[in-house]
């Protein structure tokens, strides 16, 4: 199973994490904190796995974002790579051309998107084309409760 | 509108965060924001709440404390808006973690939400569940989710399954209710579902046998014509990734068979032509086609294949071994691991490729290759291979060094056939890598040294030369200091000229040298120093005309700050000056180490970790063991730790050191009522006697317990002796009560010694002795020295005699007094072992002997 995924900058700074074992908050930090090390100094011919306290890492870069995934010794590497990808590709049709200033301000779009694909750490959809249409129709639900919520409060704003 | 509620909306203050320059200033923005977030939240504005929780996740994304944002969470999922639980639940997932009983509460409103018509609501809850419940929760809400598994919706199926794998981590127990939905999962066409439904098997098969036997059993067929269909599939736009139909899904179901196959031989003969089919048919150039392939071979070295499957696998694998990606080597090096077991051979053939990993750029490669090194290594490819690696040693960076290091010494370990070689790749090893060695390691190289007679003269002479070269290397340089010590006179006189070696010439002053270098320059190491002294009162006494050098050297020390060496350099330097007479029995060759207790003591003391620095000192310099003791032993000590090895030949840790000294006692003191004087007994008498060299008293240490057993003594004796002696007071000799007789306590042809006791009423532990010595030779005794030793529960302390010059046939007398202290008084009977030494004719000679026949009660 994976068990966290973070998005560093190459800056060190997190962009988005995701816990699906449970650590608590400082040993949150303590990880990003040693992960943040052990990447970010990698060179870029190096394999893109890293073994670290028994789990393997597994990263890419994406312009200036590391995407990390932490997954268990006897989890396919090669398999978690595409499943990078395919988050990241998401996220591109989502956005259009992402870039990292879309996640910072986005986080809790970029959030949602994750959340479509994966739960409990392990993938929850391949197709591409049912995670765009899920978050699209979720986002519809929001804007139309917004609309409503908007519309209400005119009217009572207009009976005052 | 609260005038103090942050208008800011969420994009704002993000930039307003990052517009600060420094740390001072973020914190201030965002302790503003708290409060604001804070004060809206206690005045309950529903307006804002959702707001306010994305900004809470962002600041806590920044590593600031939230915990006071958790109660609105749980406030937001309660509300009956879409938006407000989607970012409630987001904020749940986020800033709680499972362990805190925050989350116990939204248990309700999960409940509720798992239940609702809109199924977005509870796509949301079943998320939320699945990353975060902890197992209370899971159990309370498996029946839901067991439910839903069962609806019609493709999106709730997934997430319900996904869900139900949390829950199966989390709750065991539960394995058995989903073992069924599982399976009906698999009939689905969704590959969304799919993908879950084979998962959750997967982890079904992990969690419970059962449920593997029912997969195995009526599931098989099925995934396998899942896999076949989208092996064959055309181009399917939805699913493709690099020309090859949802790799995911591939990857998955290869996975599953590998669960139901292990172990299983009609599974495996099954599904062994789709494993061929996925194997050859994928195309490779690309990630995905990669993933898969390493997926299939996995899977078929853990299934029961044919060997042309296996066949396949190890090209596959061999194909990866050459491929210029750095992943996909690193995958066929974890892969080829895996693949030793199934065949060896084959992978043997890959040996050159691997090694050459060993030397990669990338440091996950060459751990992973070094681990593969280590792993094919045998009675064969030994040589060969160890070349490579410590040619490898003399360039590899400083962070892989140690890691590279132990593995050599291991396989050196293992697989040496001859001690020679053994002993050169070591000093090869020790003099590029030294100080990475692991003092266990270089404490067997020794006792390999000591157990090899014919190469003891060799080793040293390759250890001097090496140290020549490389003497910042400290765990070469002990092992050196230990062996031109111990070893010193062969190294000078070339004893054992192997023929392979070149002649060398090596003078007594050159190795002297080499220790007193040794001294100056690792100063600061404490170890080397102490073992350079003690080597240098070896040499001492093995270079005689050397002496004078070396106690110059000793006596520098003996101002020294650390008291162990301080303490070492005057106790030597008087055995040198004084004690000339004992030091070449001091110093005498060590017993040799046996090798196999060592090893096998070693494998269970590396088990249990006792490696501690004191136990490691205890091998190489018998002196050493007083670092553990803590007790001030007096210069003897050697001699005295040597016999300890001897007698118990593995270097124990220290807390079972005192037990040797005890042990020591154990038996001398059943000897002392039986008159059979073993071995062990007579290094007893060196032990106690050379414990009084000095005039200090013997230790007494309370260790001595149950295990001793006394001569049988009643209590009623020493009570009438007690009263009995209440009478005498003085020490007159002879003039006592009949209680305490005087005994003969010695007799030989030459010597006659008698002791007479006297004892104070209010002290009945306390004796005080007058020895009588008689000389019945013809010839005058000079020098005459007597010495006693005594069991550790005794103190002993000698008086000066009245003379040491002893003349002939009994004409003079030399007495001598002493007190003894028996703390064990009324337990333990009185022993003594005697030596004494003297002069006849200007020639030494010694006695020794036992004094069993004391009287009881003393």
């Amino acid at each position: 199973m994976i068990h966290f995924v973070i998005l560093l900058s190459r800056q060190g700074k997190v962009r988005l994490t995701k816990w699906y074992s449970p650590y608590q908050q400082k040993e949150r930090a303590t990880v990003i904190r040693e992960l943040s090390g052990l990447i970010l100094s990698r060179g870029p011919k190096l394999c893109n796995f890293v073994e670290w306290k028994g789990y393997k890492v597994v990263y890419r870069r994406y312009a200036s974002l590391y995407f990390c995934m932490c997954i268990d010794q006897d989890d396919n590497e090669l398999e978690i790579l595409e499943i990078i990808h395919h988050f990241v590709e998401i996220l591109d049709r989502y956005f259009g051309s992402v870039c990292e200033l879309d996640l910072i301000f986005n986080f809790h779009k970029a959030y949602y998107i994750l959340d479509e694909i994966l739960i409990a750490g392990e993938l929850q959809e391949s197709s591409k084309k049912t995670v765009a249409r899920l978050i699209a129709a979720q986002d519809t639900m929001v804007e139309t409760a917004k609309e409503e919520a908007g519309s209400i409060s005119n009217m009572i704003s207009q009976a005052m | 509108m609260n005038p103090f509620s942050s208008g800011t909306r969420l994009r704002d203050m993000i930039k307003a965060i990052r517009a600060c320059k420094t740390a001072a200033e973020e914190r201030a923005v965002v302790r503003k924001e708290c409060a604001a977030i804070r004060s809206s939240i206690s005045e309950n504005d529903q307006d804002y709440s959702h707001r306010n929780i994305a900004k809470l996740m962002f600041i806590h994304m920044l590593g600031y404390p939230t915990h006071f944002g958790q109660m609105e969470c749980l406030k937001l999922i309660a509300s009956a808006g879409f938006p407000e639980k989607r970012i409630g639940y987001l904020g749940l997932m986020l800033l709680l973690d499972e362990r805190q009983e925050v989350l116990m509460l939204v248990t309700n409103s999960l409940k509720q939400d798992l239940g609702h018509t809109n199924q977005y609501i509870v796509g949301l809850a079943l998320c939320a569940l699945g990353n975060i419940c902890s197992a209370e929760m899971a159990r309370d809400l498996a029946p839901e989710v067991e439910r839903l598994l069962l609806t019609r919706d493709p999106n709730i199926k997934k997430k319900a399954a996904l869900c139900s794998i949390r829950i199966i981590r989390k709750v065991p127990d539960l394995a058995e209710n989903f073992s069924s939905p599982a399976t009906s999962l698999l009939k689905e066409k969704h590959h969304g579902v799919l993908i879950a439904g084979v998962q959750l098997c997967t982890d079904l098969c992990k969690v419970s046998e059962d449920a593997s036997n029912h997969l195995r059993k009526n599931c098989t067929e099925g995934l396998v014509r899942i896999l076949k269909d989208i092996c064959n599939s055309p181009y399917a736009p939805e699913y493709d990734i690099a020309g090859i139909t949802d790799p995911f899904l591939h990857i998955r179901v290869l996975r599953l068979l590998r669960m139901l196959g292990h172990g299983d031989a009609d599974t495996s003969e099954y599904i062994n032509d789709i494993l061929a089919q996925v194997a050859s048919k994928t195309e490779s150039n690309k990630n995905a086609g990669n993933a898969i392939l390493y997926e299939c071979v996995e899977t078929i070295m853990g299934i029961e294949a044919t060997s042309g499957l296996r066949v396949l696998a190890i090209n596959i694998l061999g194909r990866f071994l050459s491929n210029r990606d750095n992943n996909i080597r690193y995958v066929a090096l974890n892969m080829l691991m895996k693949a030793i077991s199934v065949d060896s051979q084959a992978v043997q053939r890959h040996r050159t490729t691997i090694l050459e990993c060993v030397k990669d750029s990338d440091a996950s490669i060459r751990k992973r290759a070094l681990e593969l090194v280590f792993l094919l290594v045998n009675d064969t490819n030994a040589k060969p291979l160890t070349k490579e690696l410590i040619d490898y040693l003399e360039v590899s960076d400083q962070d892989f060094k140690g890691d590279l290091t132990s593995k050599i010494c291991s396989i050196i370990e293992k697989f040496s056939q001859e001690k020679k070689w053994y002993i050169d790749q070591m000093v090869k090893v020790l003099s590029l890598a030294g100080n990475y060695v692991k003092d266990n390691v270089w404490h067997a190289l020794i006792v390999a040294i000591s157990n090899a007679p014919d190469l003891q003269g060799y080793s040293v002479r390759s250890l001097y030369k090496a140290f020549q070269l490389s003497s910042e290397q400290v765990s070469l340089v002990q092992v050196t200091i230990w062996c031109i010590g111990e070893y010193g006179e062969m190294l000078v006189n070339n004893v054992g000229v192997l023929q392979v070696e070149e002649p060398m010439t090596v003078t007594e002053s050159d190795a002297v040298d080499v220790l007193e270098s040794c001294l100056t320059h690792h100063s600061t190491d404490i170890t080397t120093q102490s073992m350079c002294l003690i080597a240098l009162l070896k040499l001492s006494s093995r270079f005689p005309p050397s002496s004078g050098r070396v106690k110059e050297i000793i006596t520098t020390h003996i101002g020294s700050v650390v008291l162990e060496l301080q303490q070492r350099a005057i106790e030597f330097n008087s055995i040198i000056q004084r004690h000339q007479n004992i030091k070449s029995s001091l110093v005498e060759r060590m017993p040799v180490l046996d090798e196999s207790t060592f090893i096998s003591k070693r494998a269970g003391s590396s088990q249990a970790n006792i490696s501690t620095e004191k136990s490691n000192q205890q091998l190489p310099s018998g002196a050493s063991l007083k670092l553990s003791n803590g007790v001030a032993k007096p210069a003897a000590s050697p001699l005295v730790d040597l016999l300890d090895l001897s007698l118990d030949d593995t270097p124990v840790p220290t807390s079972t050191s005192n037990d040797f000294l005890h042990d020591l006692l154990d038996v001398g003191l059943t000897n002392s009522s039986s008159s059979g004087v073993a071995s062990a007994s007579g290094t007893d008498i060196l032990m106690d006697l050379l414990s009084i060299g000095t005039p200090v008293q013997s230790n007494t240490t309370p260790e001595n317990g149950s295990s001793i057993k006394a001569k049988p003594n009643t209590a009623t004796v020493q009570v009438v002796d007690l009263l009995d002696g209440l009478a005498s007071n003085g020490s007159h000799p002879g003039a006592q009560s009949p209680v305490h007789p005087s005994i003969t306590a010695y007799q030989s042809s030459t010597l006659k010694i008698t002791f007479s006791f006297t004892k104070q009423p209010d002290k009945p532990q306390v004796t005080q002795i007058h020895a009588t010595f008689m000389n019945l030779s013809s010839e005058a005794y000079t020098d005459f020295i007597f010495q006693a030793a005594v069991p550790k529960f005794i103190q002993l302390h000698l008086d000066p005699a009245n003379s040491n010059h002893l003349p002939a046939s009994g004409n003079g007398r030399i007495t001598q007094t002493f007190t003894i202290t028996n703390t064990q008084h009324g337990q333990k009977p009185l022993a003594m072992r005697i030596r004494i030494a003297y002069k006849v004719s200007n020639q030494e000679r010694l006695e020794q002997g036992q004094i069993n026949n004391f009287p009881p009660g003393l």
